[in-house]
């Protein structure tokens, strides 16, 4: 097959991949008017991707803030005072590192997981079944995970988020000679509540893709154990490029238009 | 009449001129039959010729490239998602593999319908489970899980499923296939007696020979997407039609044989 072909088709799959994912995302969507009966769907997919990822989280989170410390601390050097660093860490961690990192960790954890979740359910007929039942699996399996991926990702962002700007103020205060006080007024200059709502903004949209995504990989999963491995890689992969692709978007859409 | 059934009052099912292609291959080429209420009608065919294909159309989880098929007259490719879901209620299906979802325990699994569409909870629900598992001859197992029963109780356990919203019509996807011989002719009787007891119209797909002729009324044979024959039992067995008699023939030379599994999933 030629260059062009192999563009070609890749570039075709990719469109139906959006495409099925819009669709998805649609009856989703339409599915909310049976909310009221999926409370304990919703919260049981809560407890999947939000609390059994916070190990995760955790270590992710607490490392990041203290490579940013180290980081900013070389950047700064003797040009800018050390009163810098908490806001840079502060600023950096809500804007990007908290959303995108966490982001990206969950999504490689929780998109496979429910790529090959709902892949197995797909290629044993589990999927068909539910189906035949007359009981849609885009109320029953997509919209719990969907909703659970809006609400706990920025969740999980907070949580990163504090514990990332508190792994800064150890690093600071213990290997970098920055007193407790000036790390805090220096996350106090330049304040802007807007950098941590766009944050969260960013968190909400991140845990939408990794949701959905995931769904639209396992839904499409077809051909055996072979099918769902390539599944739970496609959903993270996607995952991973719309989180990089839409982090940008939204960073211009947000900080460039709205708050500028 | 026969065996109770009335032939001629109208079709329950009726599937007209069905086509579906997946790329570049032609699954069903133009498939007419029609479904009579309360009788056993059997898909017969060998193995890849479409006809689990032609089973998925019937419930509407595929949907064809052209043609229709009418439940009690209306077109069910062009019901809106609630009237088909509806329609579905109206129909169990017992999948090739059971079809069971693993994250649940049987009980919950043959209980699961009634308490999505009915809001059967508690004690009613674990007595209605009760008595569709003991139906299939499964009583006092609700508590297992799916992975702690053998493929011949699974099959059990989805009939239990599909029969639990006492549902007009059952499909079963190749029943016996993947079962040895005694748990084939246990599966075979089970779905005689359903039938018996519950008074359902069945359509079962099947490559078994043996097994159409056992619970079936009437017979449609297909071969390479297209219906070569349709007509009761003793007319299968009787009839001087050319593929039917070579399909017979190549039934009684593989009759000892194991299987060969040549399951296509498109």
């Amino acid at each position: 097959m030629g260059l062009f072909a192999k563009f070609g088709t890749s570039a075709l799959d990719m469109f139906r991949v959006v495409g099925s994912a819009g669709l998805i995302l649609w009856r989703a969507i339409l599915s909310l008017r049976r909310l009221g009966r999926s409370f304990g769907l919703v919260f049981e997919q809560m407890q999947r991707f939000g609390i059994e990822s916070l190990p995760l989280v955790v270590i992710t989170s607490v490392f990041t803030g203290a490579v940013a410390a180290v980081q900013v601390s070389y950047q700064l050097k003797e040009y800018l005072p050390k009163a810098y660093l908490g806001t840079a860490i502060f600023k950096s961690v809500v804007i990007e590192l908290g959303p995108v990192l966490t982001a990206l960790v969950v999504g490689g954890r929780v998109g496979a997981s429910i790529a090959a979740e709902l892949g197995t359910m797909r290629v044993t007929e589990q999927i068909d079944a539910m189906e035949a039942m007359a009981i849609d699996p885009h109320r029953y399996l997509v919209m719990p995970r969907l909703l659970s991926g809006l609400i706990m990702l920025p969740a999980l962002t907070v949580i990163a988020d504090i514990l990332a700007i508190g792994g800064g103020f150890v690093v600071a205060g213990v290997a970098l000679d920055v007193s407790a006080k000036v790390f805090v007024d220096g996350m106090r200059t330049l304040f802007f509540e807007g950098d941590v709502l766009g944050g969260l903004i960013k968190a909400c949209a991140f845990g939408g893709i990794i949701a959905l995504m995931g769904c639209t990989a396992g839904l499409r999963a077809a051909g055996g154990a072979v099918g769902v491995g390539q599944a739970a890689t496609r959903a993270v992969v996607t995952s991973c490029v719309l989180i990089l692709i839409g982090d940008y978007i939204l960073t211009t859409l947000l900080w460039g238009i709205l708050f500028s | 009449m026969m065996n109770g059934i009335s032939y001629g009052d109208g079709s329950f099912i009726h599937v007209d001129d069905l086509h579906k292609s997946f790329g570049d291959k032609e699954v069903l080429r133009g498939i007419t039959f029609d479904v009579f209420e309360g009788e056993t009608l059997v898909i017969l065919g060998a193995s890849g010729c479409g006809k689990s294909v032609l089973l998925k159309h019937i419930i509407a989880l595929m949907h064809p490239d052209s043609g229709r098929i009418e439940y009690r007259g209306e077109n069910i490719f062009e019901m809106r998602p609630r009237e088909l879901n509806e329609v579905r209620k109206n129909f169990g299906m017992v999948f090739q593999g059971g079809g069971l979802f693993d994250s649940m325990t049987v009980g919950e699994n043959v209980g699961f319908p009634a308490f999505e569409h009915w809001g059967t909870k508690g004690e009613e629900l674990s007595k209605l489970v009760e008595e569709k598992l003991s139906l299939v001859g499964l009583g006092g197992i609700a508590n297992l899980r799916t992975a702690e029963i053998s493929g011949g109780m699974k099959k059990r356990v989805a009939l239990a499923r599909a029969i639990a919203l006492d549902p007009d019509v059952i499909l079963y996807d190749e029943p016996t296939t993947g079962l040895d011989p005694i748990m084939a002719e246990q599966i075979n009787e089970l779905i005689r007696d359903t039938q018996k007891e519950l008074g359902a119209t069945s359509i079962v797909v099947t490559h078994d020979l043996h097994s159409a002729t056992f619970i079936g009324d009437r017979v449609a044979l297909v071969e390479s997407g297209r219906i070569e024959f349709v007509g009761t039992t003793d007319e299968l067995l009787s009839t001087e039609q050319e593929a039917v008699r070579n399909f017979i023939a190549r039934g009684h030379a593989n009759r000892d044989r194991p299987e060969p599994d040549f399951t296509v999933s498109f």
